[in-house]
């Protein structure tokens, strides 16, 4: 393994990490507020109990998001010096304004789960919103961040350097916009949905459970309609990448010969040597369509640029195939259980909808971390796009192997443990589980 | 002196504010661990209870000072924070480590079985507490290890020697390991004099009493030999602290503080002891910053050279700023809420 492999690897397990934690350090505070909120204006004290576990589960996760997301901060210098040299000064501003929200975060979360006997109720709960707010505030002001890797702004790069930095500018990158829309949706679709899929799975066995019932409705609500918005903010998204990434797109969708009426290739498998693209279902005209929207519009191929611009194709086009599909099924999933919900039919009595809702509940996470692969296996061999390439960006520390492993055997140990937490100390029925009147 | 100053200087003393939050706050979080892994005696059980109680509500929000350090050093001062982050790659890596099993381990421990962990003898949650304390000791030596590289004036350009030279021996030093102890006994000195204004009862206030004047004899040591082996091991930082003007003046009120702190402990003026031990420890951050002034990297990138383009450092003061009127106030709330009752007795 080359050093930079190795370090690629190590930054692409240490976000793919700290991803799962962050997204639920946005979702999960809302879940929480929620019960909260309906435990103080109806009294049934099985939203307190909800609001109770799901703050517990939020500690843990949350403790695990902020040491895993402080590795993180420094890892941009461990494993990527010269691109730090470069862009720290240019998108260091957004890094800041998350570093108080973060703060913010973490001072209302301290609160929030040591004071319930310390504070008035209403200040309890105010407490809970500043968290969720402050979560989602750090999601925005990170991938602000990110979105500049892909559509640098800001500054004129003269031999080899950054000049007349604007960071303002910076942070008002074209790719901000979709990039916060599509993850900030993702957090909420997948928490949500896991939540939901987690108690649809006790409601299976236990239909009439008013805990898992209650649970999973306000689950539901928060997950749902994110999901059912995602592929409308993915469109945004791709439509972007259309304009300013035209080699990601064609990476994304296995597109190898520049033409007018571009065909939407479903699945398949990118062959880089034989420049096609394998086993895909082809929806003629599909592709100019969403990427242009318009049937004749030219798309360029991924023959349009030189061979060392490309990213691996098959990677991307495969995570891209993962992410869409899966996305696509919890959108439909979530749209019977909200036309359900609507009609006035509750939906965990439907049997049909508990089970899509346990099939759901990891494919969020999975489609998130499809998605991060698109979008930063999609920018190679750019660190930053068009300007600098990862390669250059390496740190000149030998046997990158090493950390790799040693963080990767790190978090692989801490995500069993997290995950035996959650199982033994929020996942777990209530003793005395009420049955509602059938 | 004073009419040098200028933006560049303004963002690096910002930084070194927040440097200061983070050792008097996370610091002492850190010494707490230290406390749980040499409880002894028969208050045992309730010794790591008070350490749990006490950093349970505030860890995390004390350990975000440390983001802000580093957020601030990669934002303003990018060409040092690369740097570093290429030289001190091994123990800036291991302190992560360290960074990531306190902070778990800590959580664990708390969530754990049906009651806290101290409640239990043996179990799950004493393990967890094990990893908690070793971590926490582990921790501040490799804080120590990078400031001591870093103020040697050591750290060598990239690509200009070998493995060793370049990743090791900058950092692996008697004055690295010096500096190292002296963090961890200023840490643990500190977690024992904010201990003792926590704790309610009397017979644990006395044992870390006890415990932190200890800790003032090891910080005491420590300082001397650290002192002693900068002379040899970071010898411009050595002698700017023995001959520079000020130096009379900083190590007048270092002492001071020291023997304010040991005196009030002595006379169980537990809040004056407090005071008093944060002015010593920050003295000590402070002296080393005057020490190595005008240099972020000693001998050659000065604070100016390694600063960001001026619109850049405009933009992070307002944002500091403007965060710090959200921040501050949000902070003493949390203080007030859980430091209410301890800080009247």
């Amino acid at each position: 393994m080359s050093d930079l492999l190795a370090a690629r690897s190590q930054m692409a397990m240490s976000l793919g990490f700290h991803i799962i934690f962050a997204m639920v350090g946005v979702a999960m505070p809302v879940l929480m507020v929620v019960a909260e909120r309906r435990w103080q204006r109806t009294g049934d004290h099985i939203y307190l109990d909800l609001a109770h576990r799901w703050a517990k589960g939020t500690a843990i996760l949350f403790a695990v998001g902020a040491v895993s997301g402080t590795v993180l901060s420094f890892e941009l210098g461990l494993l990527w010096p010269a691109f730090m040299e470069h862009a720290g000064a240019i998108i260091g501003m957004p890094f800041s304004l998350e570093g108080f929200a973060f703060f913010t975060e973490a001072v209302f979360l301290g609160i929030y789960l040591y004071g319930w006997e310390r504070i008035s109720p209403r200040a309890h709960l105010a407490a809970g919103w500043a968290v969720a707010v402050s979560g989602l505030a750090s999601a925005v002001f990170v991938m602000i961040a990110n979105a500049w890797m892909n559509a640098p702004t800001g500054f004129r790069w003269v031999d080899g350097g950054a000049v007349d930095v604007d960071p303002i500018a910076a942070m008002m990158n074209p790719a901000a916009f979709p990039e916060v829309l599509h993850m900030v949706l993702a957090a909420y679709a997948s928490t949500g949905l896991a939540v939901a899929g987690i108690h649809a799975l006790r409601l299976l066995r236990q239909p009439r459970n008013a805990f898992h019932r209650r649970a999973l409705s306000m689950a539901l609500l928060i997950g749902a309609p994110a999901a059912l918005l995602q592929p409308l903010a993915g469109d945004q998204s791709a439509r972007f990448v259309a304009h300013y990434q035209p080699v990601k797109l064609a990476a994304m969708e296995g597109h190898f010969r520049t033409e007018r009426g571009a065909p939407l290739r479903v699945g398949g498998w990118p062959d880089e040597e034989a420049r096609e693209t394998r086993y895909a279902i082809e929806i003629p005209y599909g592709l100019s369509l969403l990427a242009f929207k318009d049937p004749h519009a030219e798309v360029l191929g991924l023959e349009a640029f030189p061979r060392g611009d490309w990213p691996p194709v098959a990677i991307v086009h495969v995570a891209f195939q993962v992410m869409v599909g899966l996305g696509s099924f919890m959108a439909l999933v979530s749209a019977i259980a909200l036309w359900l919900q609507w009609r006035g039919r509750e939906p965990t009595r439907h049997r049909f909808i508990l089970r899509a809702l346990v099939l759901t509940a990891p494919m969020g996470f999975i489609c998130t971390e499809a998605g991060w692969v698109v979008t930063e296996v999609g920018r190679q061999p750019w660190i930053i796009h068009g300007i600098m390439r990862t390669a250059q960006a390496v740190t000149p520390m030998p046997g990158l192997i090493v950390p790799f492993l040693a963080f990767t055997a790190l978090y692989v140990g801490l995500g069993v443990v997290v995950a035996w937490l959650l199982h033994q100390q929020v996942l777990a029925s209530p003793e005395t589980a009420e049955e509602d009147a059938a | 002196m004073i009419a040098s100053l200028g933006l560049a200087e303004l963002v690096a003393a910002a930084t070194l504010i927040g440097l200061n939050a983070y050792v008097l706050l996370g610091g002492a979080d850190y010494g707490g661990g230290v406390w749980d892994l040499l409880a002894s005696g028969p208050r045992k059980r309730r010794q790591r209870a008070l350490v749990a109680e006490a950093i349970g509500p505030i860890w995390e929000a004390n350990h975000v000072w440390l983001i802000i350090v580093v957020v601030l050093l990669f934002t303003c001062f990018p060409a040092a924070f690369a740097r570093l982050a290429i030289t001190l790659h091994i123990p800036l890596s291991l302190m992560l480590i360290g960074i990531v099993l306190r902070g778990s381990a800590f959580t664990f421990r708390s969530h754990y079985g049906p009651g806290h962990g101290a409640e239990r003898e043996e179990g799950p949650s004493q393990r967890w507490g094990r990893v908690f304390a070793s971590a926490s000791v582990g921790t501040p030596m490799l804080l120590g290890l990078c400031v001591a590289a870093l103020a040697s004036g050591a750290l060598p350009v990239p690509g200009r020697a070998g493995f060793a030279a370049t990743f090791v021996r900058p950092w692996l030093t008697p004055f690295g390991l010096g500096v190292g102890a002296l963090t961890l006994a200023l840490f643990a000195f500190l977690a024992g004099v904010y201990l003792t204004v926590e704790a309610q009862e009397p017979a644990l206030r006395e044992d870390f009493r006890r415990r932190a004047l200890g800790a003032s004899g090891a910080v005491f040591v420590a300082a001397f030999g650290t002192l002693g082996l900068a002379r040899l091991g970071a010898p411009p930082m050595g002698r700017s602290l023995t001959t520079a003007p000020w130096a009379p003046a900083l190590h007048l009120a270092t002492g001071a503080a020291a023997v304010a702190a040991i005196w009030a402990l002595w006379r169980r003026h537990y809040r004056l002891a407090r005071v008093a031990a944060a002015a010593q420890v920050s003295l000590i951050l402070w002296g080393w910053a005057l020490a190595q002034y005008p240099y972020l990297i000693p001998p050659d990138l000065t604070i100016r050279a390694a600063a960001a383009p001026r619109i850049t450092l405009v933009l992070v003061l307002w944002a500091l700023v403007i965060g710090g009127l959200v921040l501050f106030p949000s902070l003493v709330y949390l203080l007030r809420v859980f430091k209410r009752e301890t800080a009247r007795s």
